[in-house]
């Protein structure tokens, strides 16, 4: 049986860098992939260089990249929940998690990607995390879906060891450029990925895997 | 100025949400930031004795902390904030103190202007 599989983070541009790769190769082995980003990252500071958008200008710039993206990938299904950057360690913690939960109870994910709370060094990633993992504990635990977590903070390994899932993504390396090229306000692409051949070794060992953290309920 | 005491700030958030107050909010980078170094660009605001009113105030992180203001149209936010004042007139005011020891940010709530 293929996966359903539920990602949610709280930016645009957060699915492109770490699991792109991921997700396209789960996409081409079937799996629906449904993206719940609860933000529009409309407080960013990056605004193309040279400047392709203004402070009111770059939430809808912002949405049309990560549409843009999320087609690159082939998630089929991107529910944008209306948050505001930076404001979601601030919400009444019920309002986030009753957003997550609804998105849960109609998908019924196979596997959820996040980013590991308190890992995750942006506080919207933080508690992000931290909302989905609330949402999910409720569960019984043989409903519970599988949970693979991103975290980059410097004390992530110290803490949780070595990430325990690493995905072959050099097949996929295209559908990831794309997907971070899309996020054409925030990152220069050429800067990412040099002006190497995506098919060249060097950009296979850098990119070539994507890894994850299984989290563990208590 | 003392340190931040998370708890005592949070309970006075508590105490002020849904009731119009004056605000202070302020960043500044100091006057001199592209004369010592002129990589630096330099900024400043502040707004002072603007009205709000929010629902919902937290203080957030581990120090430095985040204030977050969920007002009716928009948000109110700080960040870098390290140190109170303990106010006789029961009124907020939190401060960031860089490692010279001056001001980088203000947040203050008060019911009466400032
Ligand atoms: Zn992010």
């Amino acid at each position: 049986m293929s996966e359903k599989i539920l990602v949610v983070f709280p930016h645009p541009d957060d699915e492109a860098f770490g699991l792109s790769g991921t997700l396209a190769k789960f996409v081409a082995e079937g799996a629906q992939v449904t993206y719940a980003c609860l933000t529009l990252g409309e407080m960013g500071r990056a605004l193309g260089n040279p400047p392709i958008a203004n402070r009111e200008s770059l939430p809808l710039i912002r949405k049309e990249e990560l549409i843009a993206s999320c087609q690159a990938i082939g998630i089929q299904d991107l529910r944008m929940l209306g948050f505001m950057d930076k404001t979601v360690e601030f919400e009444p913690k019920e309002v986030v998690d009753a957003a997550i939960r609804s998105i849960y109870e109609e998908v019924k994910p196979t596997l959820v990607f996040t980013f590991f709370p308190g890992y995750s060094v942006h506080p919207d990633h933080d508690a992000t995390g931290a909302s989905v993992i609330r949402v999910l504990q409720e569960l019984p635990a043989e409903e519970r879906p599988k949970v693979l977590c991103i975290g980059f903070s410097h004390n992530m390994v110290q803490d949780n060891g070595e990430p325990d899932v690493s995905i072959d993504i050099t097949n996929y390396l295209v559908q990831k450029r794309n997907a971070i090229a899309a996020h054409q306000s925030q990152f220069q692409i050429s800067e990412m990925f040099g002006n190497e051949d995506i098919h060249s070794e060097e950009v296979k060992q850098r990119f070539g895997k994507e890894k994850f953290w299984t989290y563990s309920f208590q | 100025m003392i340190p931040i005491q998370k708890d005592a700030i949070q309970k006075q958030l508590d105490a002020f949400a849904n009731e119009p107050l004056y605000i202070h909010l302020e960043l500044t980078m100091g006057a001199y930031a592209a004369h010592f170094d002129s990589s630096k660009h330099p900024a400043a605001n502040f707004i002072r004795n603007a009205v709000i009113q929010y629902s919902q105030g937290s203080i957030e992180g581990h120090g430095p902390y985040r204030v977050g203001l969920k007002l009716e149209h928009g948000w109110v936010y700080a960040e870098g904030l390290t140190h109170a004042v303990e106010d006789e007139d029961g009124r907020i005011i939190l401060a960031g103190i860089n490692s010279e020891g001056k001001l980088v940010v203000a947040f203050q709530l008060s019911k009466q202007p400032f």
